[in-house]
C-alpha cells in the first residue's frame, strides 16, 4: 500500500501539526514534573500522557479510514447518547484532581473521561448534519433556533457541573459553524447580542449605551428581519440584561473572584489573584529565551498553580521564553490554516461545518487559557488542547483531529 | 444562493484567517509586552518570590588587654529559627518546637505575636540554643521543615568572674531598644551591649550585618543551597585594646580575700589608665552571653552580696584618712602651710575647738609633727589645725573645683557621683542649719558628709604620684586623654608628701608588714564606717615604683568590714603591685611578697631595715 494512499499520511501538515503539539505537550507535563520538592501529583505523569499519546494515534488512523458518511449517519443518535451520558454524570459524576467540586468525571472501568469532550465532537457531529441541509445558509434569525437548541442543551448540562470552560467551547462551536454555514454577519452579531448585553450589564451607561447602538442596528437591517424576530433579540437582550444580577449571585464565591481578580488581581491575593499574579510573574520571568527548559523557578518552588493542566502555557512562558510562546503560538496557527484551507476545500457543506466546529473549540481553548495566563481573559478552567496534561481530553482532541483527517480522504 | 460555492467558501476561508490571525497575533502581542518589554519587572517579583533575606550577624570586636590577651571574645553558637510562612503554619512550628528547646513564656509569647503578624523576615527562636537541642530538632528535619539553624557567633569571656564588672555583658536587644532612633534598622536577635565596656563602646564593638539568601518554595520550606546569592558581606566589629592587665587582674581576684566583698583598682600613674578594676563579689558573665536563664538573673539579683554590683565605681563609702592627701594639696596650694610647718597644738589625743574635743585616733596622742609624719601617722589633730588654717569655704570651693562631688568621667557607665557639700545650703537643705567653721575638722580628716568610689580615691594618690594632677582614669586606650583634676603644687612639696606615704609601710608605719623587698610602697591605710555594721570598710591606697624611683603604678583597695587598712586591704594592694611591678621590670614573680610574706616563710628580710646603712 502506498503510503500516499493514506489519508493521516497525505495530510502530514495537519497530522504534523497535532502531533508536533503533543510531543510539545509531554515534554512540558515532564518539565512540570521537575520540582525542589517533588509532587506525586506532577511526578512521572508525563509517561501516562505518552502512552495516552500512543493510543491517540492508533484512534487518529483507525478513525481516518471511516468514511464521512457514516458519520453523518449517526450524527445524531452519537449526539443523543452524549446527551443521555451527560445527564447520567449530572447524577454520579465526581470531580477529580483540580475540579474537585465538580460533577464532570465518569468513571468506567476505572478509567476517568469527562463526558462533556465526547460531547463537543457529537455536538459538531449534530449541528454540521443540521446546518449542511440547507446550501443557502441561515437566511433568518429563526433558521438558527434548532441550531441553538442543538447546542444549548449539552451546554446546559455542563453549565449544571459546573464546567463553565467546557460550556465556554460549545459556544465556540456554535459561532465557528453558523460561520461557516454562511449565516451573515449581522444575523451571527444579532445572536450573539443577549451574551454581550449580558456581560455589558454590569454599568447601567455601557449597557444602555450598547442597546441603543443593537436598536439603530436592527433598524438598518429591518428589511431581512421579520418584525418578531426583532423582537426576540430586544427581548432577549434586555432578559440578559435583567438576570444578569441574579445570575451573577448565583456563581460560586471563587468563580466571582476570577473574574474580579481579572480586573484587579489584587481582590484576591491569596486565592484566585494569587494565581494570575504567580502566573504573570512566571511568564514575565521567562522573557526572550526562557529559563531554560525544566528550570523554572516558579514552577520548581510551586508557585505556579495548576502547573500540569490548566496553567502548563506558564511554564511554556516561563522556560522557553518568548521564543516558546511564539513558537508554541504559530504551530496552533499553522494548524487553524491547515483546517480553514481544508474545509474550503470541501464541497460538502457537513465536513466543512464540522471542521470549523472543532476550529472553533479549539480556537476558544487557546485564547482562553492562553490569555489567562497573562491575564487578559479571565481564569476559566480550560485546559489547553494537545499540550494540557489530562487523557480524556488528550485522546477526545486526537479523536477530533482522526474525524477531520477521514473527512479529507478525498481531498487531495 | 449557495453558500457552499467555491467563490463563497473562498471568501469565508480569508475571513476566517484573518480572524485567526488577529487573535493569534494579539496574544502574541500580549506575550511580547510581557516577556520582552516588562520582563524585569517580573524577574524581579520572581526572584522576591523565591529568595528569603536572612541576616548574617557580625561578629562583635573583641576586647583585648594591655598584652593582647583576649577578655572577650566569640566562639561559635547556634542559633534556631522559622522562616516566614502562613501563621498557622509557624505557630504549630512554635509549638512542636517547644518539646525540643526550652523557650521562656515571655518570650513564647513574643514569638506568638511575630509569627501571627506575619512579614518576609523569619522569626527567631533563640540566639544561642544548646546543642543537645540543635541536635534533637536536626534529628528531626522531617517536623521542621521551615526551621532554620544557623552558626552565629557568641560571646565568651575568658576570664568570667574575673572582668565580670569591668567588661560588664551582651544580651539580646529589647523592644524599647528597637524603638529607639539609636538601634534604627537593628533587627530582634541582634546581640547588643548590656554594661560594662560592652555598653560603653557598643558602637565600636558591633559592626554591622551581613544578608544572604535562601531559596524557598511556595510555602516557605528552604529548598535552595544554604551558600545563597547576592550576598552581603557582614563587616566584623572594630576590636578595642583597654589599658587592663588581664594577669594583673587574674592575680587580684586569687589573692583577694575569699568571701569578702569589696573593690581594688589599679592605675598607670604615666597614662591614668585603668590597669584593673576588681569588684568582689562577682558573677560569670558568660550566662549573660545569650538567651539569659531566668532562674540565674533571679539568684543573683536576690542575692544579698550583690555580685551584680560594680563596687569599684557604683559604690560609695566614706573616704576616711586617704582624704587627708587632698586636705594637704589643698593647703600646700593655698599656702597656709609648708612642709616643715608644724601645727601650734601638738597632738596629745585631741584637739579643742568650737568648745568640743575633737579626738585623734590615737588617744596617747602624736606630739608635734610635721607634714610627712602627720601623713605618716594619718595623725588628726595636725589636720584639723590644717583644715582650719584652710577655712571652710576655701576648702569646700577647692574641692569641688577637683571635682570630687562629681564623676570621674570613666568610660564606663553607671559611675557614681562622688558626694561632697557643694557648699554651705548643703547643710541647711540636708541638716537644716547654717555649718559652723568646725565643720572644716571634719571634712579635713574625710569625715562628715563625704562618699567617694573608690575609683576617685585612687585619683588622689595618682595626683600624688605625679606632679598633682590627675588625668580622668580610662580603659580604652585609643581614647582621647582627659583632664580631671590638677594642684598647683611644688615637686619639693609633693615629695614630703610622698615621703610621708613613704613611711607608712616602713619600720614603724601602720603598713610595714606590707612593705616590698624590690620596691617602694608609697601607702596610706584608712577605715571608714559602715552604715549596717560596726565593723569598719577597710581602705588601703598606695603608689609604688622601684625602690628610689619614680612611682609607676597606683593600687587602691577597698575590703568590706576588712577591719583597719593594714590588716588585709594594705597586703592586698602591697601583692598586686608588686605583682605587677615584677612583670614591668623583669623580676621573676613570686608568692612570697610582703615582709610578712617573708618573715612567715623565714626568708631573708634585711632590705626591710629601716636605713640603707644597716642592709
Amino acid at each position: 500500500m502506498k503510503l500516499d494512499g493514506l489519508p493521516w499520511a497525505r495530510h502530514w501538515p495537519f497530522t504534523g501539526a497535532v502531533l508536533a503539539l503533543s510531543i510539545f505537550g509531554v515534554a512540558m507535563i515532564y518539565s512540570a514534573g521537575v520540582k525542589n520538592i517533588p509532587s506525586p501529583v506532577t511526578e512521572g505523569i508525563w509517561v501516562r500522557q505518552a502512552i495516552v499519546l500512543l493510543g491517540s494515534i492508533l484512534v487518529l488512523i483507525g478513525l481516518s479510514q471511516i468514511p464521512s458518511r457514516w458519520f453523518e449517519w449517526m450524527a445524531i443518535p452519537l449526539y443523543l447518547l452524549s446527551l443521555g451520558v451527560l445527564a447520567v454524570t449530572l447524577v454520579i459524576g465526581t470531580g477529580s484532581g483540580t475540579a474537585e467540586g465538580m460533577r464532570s468525571f465518569l468513571t468506567v472501568a476505572g478509567f476517568q473521561f469527562q463526558p462533556g469532550e465526547a460531547a463537543k465532537i457529537t455536538t459538531a457531529l449534530a449541528l454540521a448534519k443540521l446546518l449542511a441541509r440547507k446550501a443557502d445558509g441561515p437566511e433568518h434569525l429563526r433558521d438558527l433556533v434548532w441550531p441553538v437548541a442543538i447546542v444549548g442543551a449539552p451546554l446546559a448540562l455542563v453549565v449544571l457541573q459546573p464546567d463553565l470552560g467546557t460550556a465556554l467551547a460549545f459556544v465556540g462551536i456554535f459561532f465557528a459553524a453558523i460561520f461557516w454555514a454562511g449565516t451573515p454577519w449581522p444575523m451571527i452579531l444579532f445572536t450573539a447580542s443577549p451574551g454581550l448585553s449580558l456581560i455589558l450589564s454590569f454599568s447601567t451607561w455601557i449597557w444602555s449605551a450598547y442597546f441603543l447602538s443593537l436598536i439603530v442596528g436592527l433598524y438598518i437591517y429591518r428589511y431581512r428581519l421579520y418584525l418578531v424576530e426583532s423582537l426576540g433579540v430586544i427581548l432577549a437582550n434586555l432578559a440578559a440584561g435583567a438576570i444578569a444580577q441574579p445570575l451573577w449571585n448565583s456563581l460560586q464565591q471563587y468563580q466571582r473572584n476570577r473574574i474580579l481578580v481579572f480586573l484587579d488581581p489584587d481582590i484576591d491575593p491569596q486565592g484566585a489573584g494569587w494565581q494570575l499574579v504567580q502566573s504573570k510573574v512566571a511568564v514575565g520571568s521567562g522573557g526572550v529565551l526562557g529559563k531554560g527548559f525544566t528550570l523554572g523557578t516558579q514552577k520548581r518552588l510551586n508557585f505556579l498553580p495548576e502547573q500540569h493542566t490548566d496553567f502548563i502555557f506558564s511554564v511554556v512562558g516561563e522556560e522557553l521564553g518568548f521564543v516558546g510562546t511564539s513558537l508554541a503560538l504559530v504551530i496552533f496557527g499553522y494548524l487553524f490554516f491547515r483546517m480553514i484551507r481544508l474545509a474550503q476545500a470541501f464541497d460538502d457543506p457537513f465536513s466543512g461545518i464540522f471542521v470549523f466546529a472543532i476550529l472553533g473549540v479549539w480556537l476558544t481553548h487557546v485564547v482562553v487559557n492562553v490569555g489567562m495566563t497573562v491575564g487578559v481573559v479571565p481564569i476559566t478552567g480550560i485546559p489547553l488542547p494537545f499540550i494540557s496534561y489530562g487523557g480524556s481530553f488528550l485522546l477526545m482532541s486526537w479523536v477530533a483531529a482522526g474525524l477531520v483527517v477521514g473527512m479529507a480522504r478525498d481531498v487531495r | 444562493m449557495n453558500k457552499y460555492h467555491h467563490h463563497q467558501r473562498r471568501l469565508r476561508a480569508v475571513q476566517a484567517r484573518i480572524f485567526v490571525m488577529t487573535l493569534l497575533g494579539l496574544l502574541v502581542a500580549v506575550f511580547f509586552r510581557a516577556q520582552v518589554y516588562r520582563s524585569a519587572d517580573w524577574s524581579l517579583q520572581s526572584e522576591s518570590n523565591r529568595l528569603r533575606p536572612l541576616t548574617l550577624p557580625a561578629p562583635r570586636g573583641t576586647i583585648r588587654d594591655r598584652a593582647g590577651l583576649p577578655l572577650a571574645d566569640n566562639v561559635p553558637g547556634y542559633s534556631v529559627s522559622i522562616l516566614s510562612a502562613v501563621p498557622d503554619s509557624m505557630l504549630s512550628t512554635l509549638e512542636r518546637m517547644r518539646q525540643y528547646l526550652q523557650i521562656d513564656g515571655d518570650r513564647y509569647r513574643r514569638l506568638e505575636e511575630q509569627a501571627r503578624a506575619g512579614g518576609p523576615q523569619p522569626i527567631l527562636v533563640s540566639v544561642d540554643a544548646p546543642f543537645e537541642a540543635v541536635a534533637a530538632i536536626e534529628e528531626r528535619r522531617a517536623m521542621f521543615p521551615r526551621v532554620l539553624i544557623e552558626t552565629r557567633p557568641k560571646r565568651r569571656y575568658p576570664v568570667g568572674e574575673i572582668g565580670a564588672h569591668v567588661i560588664g555583658s551582651v544580651g539580646e536587644i529589647n523592644q524599647a531598644e528597637l524603638d529607639s532612633p539609636e538601634f534604627e534598622g537593628a533587627e530582634p536577635g541582634l546581640i547588643v551591649g548590656r554594661s560594662g565596656i560592652e555598653w560603653q563602646y557598643e558602637s565600636t564593638l558591633q559592626g554591622e550585618a551581613g544578608v544572604r539568601y535562601v531559596e524557598v518554595d511556595a510555602t516557605g520550606r528552604i529548598v535552595g543551597s544554604f551558600r545563597g546569592f547576592r550576598r552581603v558581606e557582614e563587616r566584623p566589629g572594630q576590636d578595642l585594646d583597654l589599658h587592663l592587665d588581664r594577669e594583673l587582674m587574674e592575680w587580684i581576684h586569687h589573692i583577694f580575700p575569699e568571701g569578702m566583698g569589696g573593690a581594688v583598682v589599679a592605675l598607670e600613674v604615666e597614662t591614668g589608665g585603668i590597669l584593673a578594676l576588681y569588684s568582689a563579689p562577682s558573677y560569670d558573665p558568660n550566662v549573660f552571653a545569650g538567651v539569659v536563664d531566668q532562674e540565674e538573673w533571679d539568684r543573683l539579683n536576690r542575692d544579698p552580696q550583690s555580685p551584680l554590683f560594680n563596687r569599684t565605681i557604683s559604690a560609695k563609702y566614706p573616704p576616711g584618712s586617704p582624704m587627708k592627701l587632698i586636705t594637704a594639696l589643698v593647703a600646700l596650694e593655698a599656702g597656709v602651710i609648708t612642709p616643715s610647718d608644724r601645727m601650734p597644738v601638738a597632738c596629745g589625743g585631741g584637739y579643742s575647738y568650737g568648745g568640743r574635743l575633737w579626738r585623734c585616733w590615737r588617744e596617747e596622742g602624736h606630739g608635734s609633727l610635721d607634714l610627712a609624719d602627720a601623713i605618716k601617722n594619718s595623725c588628726n589633730v595636725y589636720f584639723y589645725q590644717v583644715g582650719l588654717r584652710i577655712g571652710l569655704a576655701r576648702m569646700l570651693e577647692r574641692v569641688n573645683d577637683m571635682g570630687f562631688g562629681g564623676r570621674c568621667g570613666v568610660d564606663l557607665p553607671s559611675e557614681a557621683a562622688g558626694t561632697y557639700p557643694e557648699g554651705p545650703e548643703f547643710w541647711v537643705r540636708r541638716y537644716g542649719y547654717s555649718p559652723r567653721e568646725g565643720e572644716v575638722l571634719n571634712l579635713a580628716i574625710g569625715q562628715g558628709p563625704i562618699e567617694q568610689t573608690p575609683l576617685m580615691v585612687a585619683q588622689y594618690f595618682l595626683a600624688v604620684a605625679r606632679d598633682g594632677s590627675a588625668p580622668a582614669p580610662t580603659l580604652y586606650r585609643g581614647a582621647p586623654p582627659r583632664e580631671g583634676f590638677r594642684f598647683d603644687v611644688s615637686e619639693e612639696a609633693l615629695e614630703v608628701v610622698r615621703e610621708g606615704l613613704r613611711r607608712v609601710t616602713q619600720q614603724g608605719g601602720t603598713a610595714y608588714l606590707s612593705s616590698l623587698e624590690h620596691f617602694d610602697l608609697l601607702g596610706k591605710t584608712g577605715t571608714a564606717q559602715s552604715v549596717e555594721r560596726r565593723e569598719t570598710h577597710a581602705w588601703f591606697g598606695a603608689t609604688a615604683g622601684l625602690r628610689g624611683g619614680e612611682p609607676e603604678i597606683v593600687v587602691v583597695a577597698l575590703v568590706e568590714f576588712g577591719g583597719g587598712g593594714s590588716e588585709v586591704a594594705a597586703p592586698l594592694v602591697a601583692r598586686a603591685a608588686d605583682f605587677y611591678l615584677r612583670g614591668q621590670h623583669g623580676i621573676p614573680r613570686d608568692t612570697i611578697q610582703t615582709l610578712r610574706d617573708y618573715i612567715n616563710a623565714r626568708r631573708n628580710t634585711a632590705w626591710a631595715l629601716p636605713t640603707p646603712e644597716a642592709r
